[in-house]
């Protein structure tokens, strides 16, 4: 008898801690949503943020983040889907496999911050380059590299056995296999893990501080070529993101309206996440259902 | 597939000479393997960068690093008196990692197991989606809620000025508590189901079951779920730092302000001369807080070797 009543209680209990979960997700985005959606108009999206007066926007570091995103893709994507596929398909168990994911690892588990200071001291002071878009998105590169790989290396691990071997059977090479039939089985698994490493990046503030830099320079949004000085394109120029933007409105406090910018542009931050991770659900499944049936 | 359109014919793709074949693989595997040799690189470059950097302080400016590491007194810019203490800052980082620690490794692992082991489908269905969204609210927005609701709401409960320890300690419970539950998650639903159905079989009730059988099964991963959010929480900047405080004398209390070694670089980083004895004594922080990641680390490569089942 006794044990069945605390069987009992240890599943209310953890029913209890359930409701938790539940409640804490419900009341975070309840918070940000109710508070800062009513921010979000045309006019905060699309007027630049000013630094001391009340009525900022947050077009440039919404760009810039954007921005800052696409960049880090570009570096990435490539570095880390290569690195999976080495993973997976050519590491041989032994001493050296063994300390390339050791170096995974680490670098999966850097502090952020610590991260930005290395960003600072090579992209930022070594080359001398200043705070700029390029030295940011380098720096996020080096944490975002661990995801890309370990995804795509669990996604070329889960293709069926029998359908590499038989490419291999046909007496096609290891790396002609991998092109034509490993990786395009594999790349909706990629695709839905670089759209959620997208999210990562997206909300990543503390690398980007001393990186990137907390400003902005005035901006000339009819100026594509991306060599000009206030072009949005120069990737040699400072850029505030947008999560960095929420911390420097709160600790530097000059602005009177902080709080409606904050919560403004956290709840953009958020929505901003939330659409990656359906859109990542969603693309990924319509991928593999198009792969798997429509051929 | 629009590549099929671009290939040449299948005469051409099928006799392609073995010399070109070879030229192709040889090409393909030294790029994925270059790709490799840069995550190698990268992390040495980390490693070594900080290190040079961090230890000018010892190297250059003479600092002892045992008065740096064990002093209660920071006042960097006293001139001729200045001291180089960092320890309220190291006892905060820790004191923060610890205690947010001991409140989300029960709630992360009983999140766990309600998912594995009592209500499977609401937990697939809910609970997971649930946590995932919490893994993606960026840091920042946590720090700001915790500046804008729980640091009044400490102000006026609690004795103090609301931003405290206790603060800092609550924001990163919330923000490890997604990372603790998904990898407990992972170790729960890997034990093999023969363990359950044996314990049960025997006449064990559920309970039972998970305390004498499923835990200790799962320890070494469990463990590592702990220890991995307790990284996160050491190596976590702007959310603490936006509600801790950062005064630098040693708390007293939870309900005290207090600092970590990242709050503190955060903010006097970008105030400070690059090579000042100030700004050296900042990198030397940025070092022991990658040393200090690197020791999780290693923790959780002994814990995974740990692992039976």
């Amino acid at each position: 008898m006794n044990s069945r009543i605390t069987d009992r209680i240890a599943t209310g209990v953890f029913y209890v801690i359930a409701a938790i979960m539940v409640a804490l997700l419900l009341y975070l985005f309840y918070f940000i949503l109710s508070n800062g959606v009513p921010q979000i108009t045309w006019d905060f999206l699309t007027s630049a943020s000013s630094s001391y007066q009340a009525g900022g926007g947050i077009r440039d570091q919404l760009f810039n983040s954007l921005y800052i995103l696409v960049i880090t893709m570009i570096i990435t994507v490539p570095l880390g889907v290569c690195g999976g596929v080495y993973m997976a398909e050519y590491a041989k168990p032994g001493r050296v496999t063994n300390f390339i994911r050791t170096c995974i690892e680490m670098l999966a588990s850097l502090p952020s911050i610590v991260v930005g200071l290395f960003g600072l001291l090579v992209f930022v002071n070594t080359t001398g380059w200043g705070y700029t878009i390029i030295g940011g998105a380098l720096a996020l590169t080096i944490f975002n590299i661990p995801v890309m790989v370990r995804v795509t290396e669990d996604a070329i691990r889960s293709v069926p056995k029998e359908q590499k071997e038989a490419s291999l059977a046909l007496g096609i090479t290891r790396w002609h296999t991998i092109k034509t039939v490993l990786l395009p089985y594999a790349f909706p698994g990629i695709l839905t893990g670089a759209i959620l490493a997208s999210g990562r990046v997206f909300g990543e503030a503390a690398a980007l501080l001393y990186t990137a830099g907390l400003s902005t320079p005035t901006l000339d949004y009819g100026n594509w070529n991306p060599f000009s000085e206030n072009s949005p394109l120069n990737i040699f120029r400072p850029a505030e993101t947008l999560a960095v933007h929420i911390w420097s409105v709160n600790t530097q406090g000059l602005i009177p309206d902080v709080r409606e910018v904050a919560n403004g542009a956290s709840a953009v931050l958020v929505i901003a996440v939330l659409v990656f991770n359906i859109l990542a659900r969603w693309l990924g499944s319509v991928i593999h259902k198009k792969l798997t049936a429509g051929k | 597939m629009a590549k099929a359109s671009v290939t040449p014919s299948a005469e051409e793709r099928l006799i392609l000479t073995k010399k070109n074949r070879r030229w192709d693989e040889v090409r393909g595997r030294s790029l994925v393997t270059i790709c490799a040799v840069i995550m190698i690189v990268a992390t040495i470059a980390v490693t070594i960068f900080l290190a040079q950097k961090g230890l000018q302080s010892f190297t250059v400016n003479n600092i002892n690093p045992i008065a740096y590491l064990t002093s209660t007194n920071w006042n960097p810019t006293g001139g001729e008196n200045a001291s180089f203490g960092i320890f309220p800052f190291i006892f905060g980082s820790l004191a923060v990692t610890f205690l947010s620690a001991l409140i989300a490794a029960p709630l992360g692992i009983g999140a766990a197991i309600f998912m594995s082991e009592i209500a499977p489908k609401f937990g697939k269905r809910v609970l997971q989606p649930v946590i995932e969204l919490l893994v993606g609210i960026p840091s920042v927005v946590y720090g700001f809620i915790g500046l804008v609701v729980l640091v009044p709401l400490l102000r006026d409960n609690l004795p103090g000025i609301g931003f405290s320890l206790l603060a800092g300690v609550i924001v990163l419970t919330v923000m490890i508590l997604p990372t603790v539950t998904t990898i407990a998650t992972d170790a729960m639903r890997s034990l093999p189901n023969s363990l359950r159905q044996g314990s049960l079989a025997l006449g064990a009730t559920r309970w039972q079951t998970i305390r004498k059988v499923l835990i200790p099964a799962a320890l070494p991963s469990l463990l590592t779920a702990i220890v991995l959010g307790m990284a996160r929480a050491f190596g976590e900047a702007l959310a603490v730092q936006m509600v801790i405080g950062n005064t630098r004398d040693l708390p007293g209390s939870i309900f005290d302000t207090s600092a970590t070694l990242t709050t503190i670089v955060t903010l006097n980083i970008g105030h400070t001369t690059y090579g000042s004895i100030e700004n050296n004594t900042l990198w030397s922080m940025g070092l022991i807080l990658l040393v200090i990641s690197f020791v999780f680390i290693f923790i959780v490569r002994y814990l995974s070797g740990r692992r039976k089942i």
